[in-house]
Formats: C-alpha cells, structure tokens, sequence
C-alpha cells in the first residue's frame, strides 16, 4: 500500500482514539516516517509442543481494523508469523514465543496469528523483550469449543515502542482469557480487542502494568457483543510511581441489539504511588438491548491506604515492607492467574525493583 | 518486667473545623502481668488513647509523654513501638488485599524477631495458635480481614497477640460484636498470652462481660477525655449498676 493511500489517516492527536498518545515518542510509527527494517523478531523460543506448528505464510487479515497503525502494518506485509494449534489437541505445556534482537533505528511492522482448531486447548506465552520499535497486527482465531489463555509480557527495555492490537475472534463455545502485562518500554500501546461471532463464548481480559518516571502505557479494550449469549469480564490493575508517569485504560464494551444474554463486566483499579505520575481510565458500556443478564463497570484511582500501612507498621513492619506487601498484594489477584510460578516470580521481583528504584 | 508510663498525655484531632482536643491529661502506669481496664461512655476518648500510643497519624500530640522502661514512644515510628513490645488489638482491623494471612504473620514474625522463624517450626507454631483459637486451617490463605465476620477479626487479633508476644498489649473493644461463645475463646487467648508472657493488658470495653473471663486488677473509668475515676474489680461491679451517668454529666 502507497504512502498516499494511508496518509489522510495519520493522526493528529485529536482524535478519540489518539487523544492521550504521545505520538512524537511514537518514533513515526503512527505518520509512515519511521524506516522500516527488515526483521521478523518473533521466535519459538522452546521445542514445540505435538499438534503445534509455527510457520510463517501469507494470510489475509482475520477482521477490519480502523487503527491507522495496524492498516500500515497490514499495507507492508502479507507475511504472518502463524502458531496454529490443530483441532482436539490439549496442549499440557505453555507454548512459549519470544522475541530475537530489536533495533531502535528502524522499526518492525508485525503480523502474528494464533489459531486453535475446533476443541483444542492451550497457553500461549509471549515474552517480548529488548530494544525495539515495533508495530503489530495480532489476531487470534478460536474454533469452536476452543479454549486459550493467552499471556504477553511486555518487558522491553526503556527506549522501545511497541504499539499492537491484540484482536481476538471468538467462535461457538470458545472460551478466551487474556493476561496482558506491561512493565518495560518508553511507549507502549496495546489495544485488546475481543469479537463474539457467535453464541456461548467467553472472554476474560486481565491485566498489570507498572509505570515509572516518564512512561507512558496505554491499553484500549474494545469488546464487542455482537451475537447473544456471549460473556466478558475485564480486569485491568496498574500502579504508577515518578514523574510523568502516565497510564491509560480504555474499557470500550458494545452490547448490539441482538446481543440477548449478554453478561459482561469491566474493572478497572489505578495505584498512585507518588506525585507528577497521571491514571487516565475512562470505561465506556454502550447498551443497545436490555434483555442481557448483566453489565456493569468500575474504575477506582487511589493512593496508599494509611490505615492498611498503619495495620501493618503496627506488627512491626516496615514502611517500606508494608509498601511493598500492600502492592504485591494488589496486584496478586491478576498476577496468580498467570499460573506459571516462575513468571510471576518475576515480575513480582520487577515490580518489587520498580518500587525500590521509585522509593515510593 | 517492663512498665509503660503514660503522663499527661493530651491529643487533639484534626477536623474541617480545626484541631479538636481529645486527650485531656491521661495518667496511667501499666506493669507485666497486671491486666487494667479502661471503661467508659462512647465517644470519651478511649479509642484514641489506644492508637495515640500506637502512633497512628490521624492523632497530634500536644503534650505529655509515653514511655516504655524509659524509651520514648512518642519519638518512634509505628513499627519500632512494634518493635519495642506495645501491640494494639484493633476494634476494627483493617483489609490488606491479596496478601495472605500466613504471608502477613510471617512477615511480622521475621520483624519482630529481628530473623525470619524457621519454616519447620514456626508452620507448628501458626497451626497451634490456630487451633488453639478454634481457627479453620483454610484461615490462613484468607486475605488478611478481607471477608471476615467481626466474630474471625478479633480471633485473628489475638491470634497475632499470642505469636507476636508483645510486652504491653491494648485491646480495643475486642468485645464488641462477639457471642458468648467467641468471647469466652478471644479472652482464653489473652489469659493464655498473660499467663505464658507475663503480657500487661490495657483492656478497653464499655461493658462488664468481658470482665467477668479476664479478670482486671484494676478498673479505670474514661470520661471526657480524662481518667476519672479508678479502683479495683469492685468499680466494675458499680458501673455495672450505675451506669456512667454520674461521669457523664462531671
């Protein structure tokens, strides 16, 4: 796709969906300025599991996107990183992608696919690491009866720019739950987006982040209740600790008329841990029917409880180990659901080192 | 044997209409061993002499001294008043989240010991405590408070005073909200931790009933920000027909 073709959507910071976006930190992955280089970064980082391929081919997107960074992605390349999982495979193991050496002079325009074939279940963990600019257009395909936990780790070092959809279609019956983890990058922008496209699915979309001086994270949920009988939960928990901290949460949840039977419920908890550091968190239910079994939303931003430091202090801890067990414990609940003891070990360890490095 | 000494201590809160003087000028002296109970109408300051002495921050200090075996209390952090042996049973404990009961009383533990008690033993010394307090297993992967009834905080309370082992412990209205049954199970706990520590006991209630299963040597009565009046079991027995009335209208 032409320049000229993509041009008239460059955004201006103006539009809704830009309006929080630093986008001269975006290092021209938004206006076409950005050089692109010639990588494909993502890898299995272990043996592949029976039933599994990854291969790289060319496919067709899997839906629309009205994100102008995903339309230049898909106008560079017809070549998607695709990890398939063949239909009735239950595979035991995570599957574990990651990332090879990024660079910060030239950007990389991804396109990655998940797909599970008809009852297949799996644990897909990517670790995306390193210095890089990178734009992805990620889409995962579940069959019917299909059951995935999908878990990214965005832990890239401090100058990377990493802006992505993570789009979801999901089948009959199929049930998609979603761990997204934002820790690392200058800017990162994550837009997890769920499409129901037909009755019976479920959806849980569960997150961390942990913003420090000068970071900025931005995710922008988009749950589309399109067909009846479909169900969603979105759990969202961030802290932010040094100056010009900034987090956005977006939770879009769209209930269409012939959604009947929809049960859907979006949250969204903000930790500020100091000064200068700004939680944006806007969740946004539009509701077409009434005939659903519930919706409902929530956003809180707070700082430290005193009373629960002062419960702590009180049995002799510290106020820094009262802190510290105060976070840990906030961010436990999402954190648990990773179920892979060594990574929650680590960002546990990584969210322990940001509070020390912030002295929060 | 340790003594904490409270003289003339006077606090004041403060308010959208300004600082607000609770404490009047307290006077008490409470030595190991001796159990004191402090009695009185609501609102007459007893609470706040409680988390005055444990450092809470709502509080100011406008005068006066607490100390323990001459230590100042008022010059240290709230954990190093931990530290030094003062505890405070809360009326209303706190909420902490996603961490675990277990997690929390190890942390404490390793505070207060000055070294993280070893796995072995100290998962014997939680089970008994537990046990002892007629406390589900399951208890202990609970968040902290979080979910409770009023009847399982105050189990959780004296919980931590028997591993905790303090040397002067404040109990604030751990009577309150208890059935007979619960009560009669919280004050063996605070009997066992007298008995086993030597533990001197500020006992902070409105009523006489739990008098009747910890024993006080000694009954202050609260009013006004002051103590008005003191003596032994006996003054309990008076209140107990009286009322507070004749304080009240002083």
């Amino acid at each position: 796709m032409s320049l000229l073709a993509t041009n008239y959507l460059t955004p201006t910071g103006r539009e809704e969906a830009w309006r929080f976006t630093p986008l001269k930190r975006m290092r021209g992955l938004h206006d076409g300025a950005a050089v692109i280089g010639d990588r494909a970064s993502l890898i299995s980082t272990h043996v592949l599991p029976a039933g599994v391929t990854f291969v790289r081919e060319s496919l067709e997107p899997l839906a629309e996107s009205d994100d102008v960074i995903i339309e230049r992605v898909r106008g560079f390349s017809s070549n998607v990183a695709h990890l398939s999982i063949t239909a009735n495979t239950e595979v035991g193991q995570p599957i574990f992608l990651g990332r090879s050496k990024g660079a910060l002079d030239t950007a990389e325009l991804s396109r990655v696919r998940i797909s599970l074939g008809n009852h297949a279940t799996a644990t897909v963990v990517i670790e995306n690491t390193g210095d890089t600019v990178l734009a992805e257009d990620l889409e995962i395909s579940l069959a019917p009866g299909s059951s995935l936990t999908f878990i990214t780790l965005q832990e890239f070092e401090s100058q990377s720019v990493y802006a992505a959809r993570h789009h979801a279609v999901i089948d009959k019956d199929a049930r998609y739950k979603s761990i997204t983890v934002t820790v690392g990058g200058d800017v990162v922008r994550i837009l997890p987006t769920v499409e129901f496209i037909a009755p019976g699915g479920s959806a849980e979309l569960l997150g961390v982040y942990f913003a420090t001086a000068g970071q900025f994270f931005e995710h922008r949920m988009h749950v589309d209740h399109a067909v009846p009988h479909a169900k969603s939960r979105v759990n969202f928990k961030g802290a932010l600790s040094g100056r010009d901290a900034h987090t956005v949460w977006i939770g879009d949840v769209l209930i269409r008329a012939v959604a009947e039977g929809t049960d859907t419920y979006e949250l969204n908890r903000n930790l500020l841990l100091s000064d200068g550091a700004r939680a944006d968190s806007v969740p946004n239910l539009e509701i077409e029917t009434g005939e659903i079994v519930g919706a409902g939303h929530a956003s809180t931003t707070g700082r430290f409880d005193d009373e629960q430091l002062f419960y702590l202090m009180s049995r002799g801890i510290t106020l820094e180990n009262a802190r510290r067990l105060v976070v840990r414990g906030f961010f436990n609940e999402i954190v648990t659901e990773i179920g892979i003891e060594l990574i929650q070990e680590r960002l546990m360890d990584r969210i322990d080192g940001e509070l020390a490095k912030a002295g929060a | 044997m340790s003594t904490l000494e409270i003289r003339n201590l006077q606090v004041s809160v403060n308010t959208d209409a300004g600082a607000v003087e609770i404490l009047k000028g307290v006077d008490l002296t409470i030595t190991s061993g001796e159990t004191h109970a402090i009695m009185g109408p609501n609102g007459s300051g007893k609470s706040t002499l409680a988390y005055s002495i444990a450092g809470h921050p709502k509080y100011t200090i406008v005068g006066g001294s607490v100390t323990l075996d001459g230590a100042d209390v008022l010059d240290m952090t709230v954990d190093e008043r931990a530290k030094a042996g003062l505890f405070l049973a809360m009326q209303y404990p706190v909420e902490v989240p996603g961490v675990s009961v277990s997690n929390f009383l190890r942390t404490a533990a390793t505070a207060l010991r000055g070294e993280a008690p070893k796995l072995r033993t100290w998962v014997g010394e939680v089970k008994e405590a537990m046990e002892a307090l007629n406390m589900d297993p399951a208890f202990a992967s609970r968040n902290v408070n979080e979910g409770f009834s009023g009847g399982e905080k105050k189990r959780h309370e004296i919980m931590q005073l028997e591993l905790l082992k303090p040397k002067i412990a404040i109990l604030d209205e751990t009577d309150s909200g208890l059935d007979v049954d619960a009560l009669r199970i919280v004050s063996e706990g605070v009997n066992r931790a007298k008995e086993n520590n030597n533990l001197g006991v500020v006992l902070i209630t409105h009523y006489t009933r739990i008098l009747k299963y910890i024993k006080p040597d000694f009954v202050h009565v609260f009013a006004n920000g002051r103590i008005v009046e003191e003596g032994g079991p006996d003054l309990a027995d008076k209140l107990e027909a009286n009322g507070y009335a004749d304080y009240v209208s002083k």
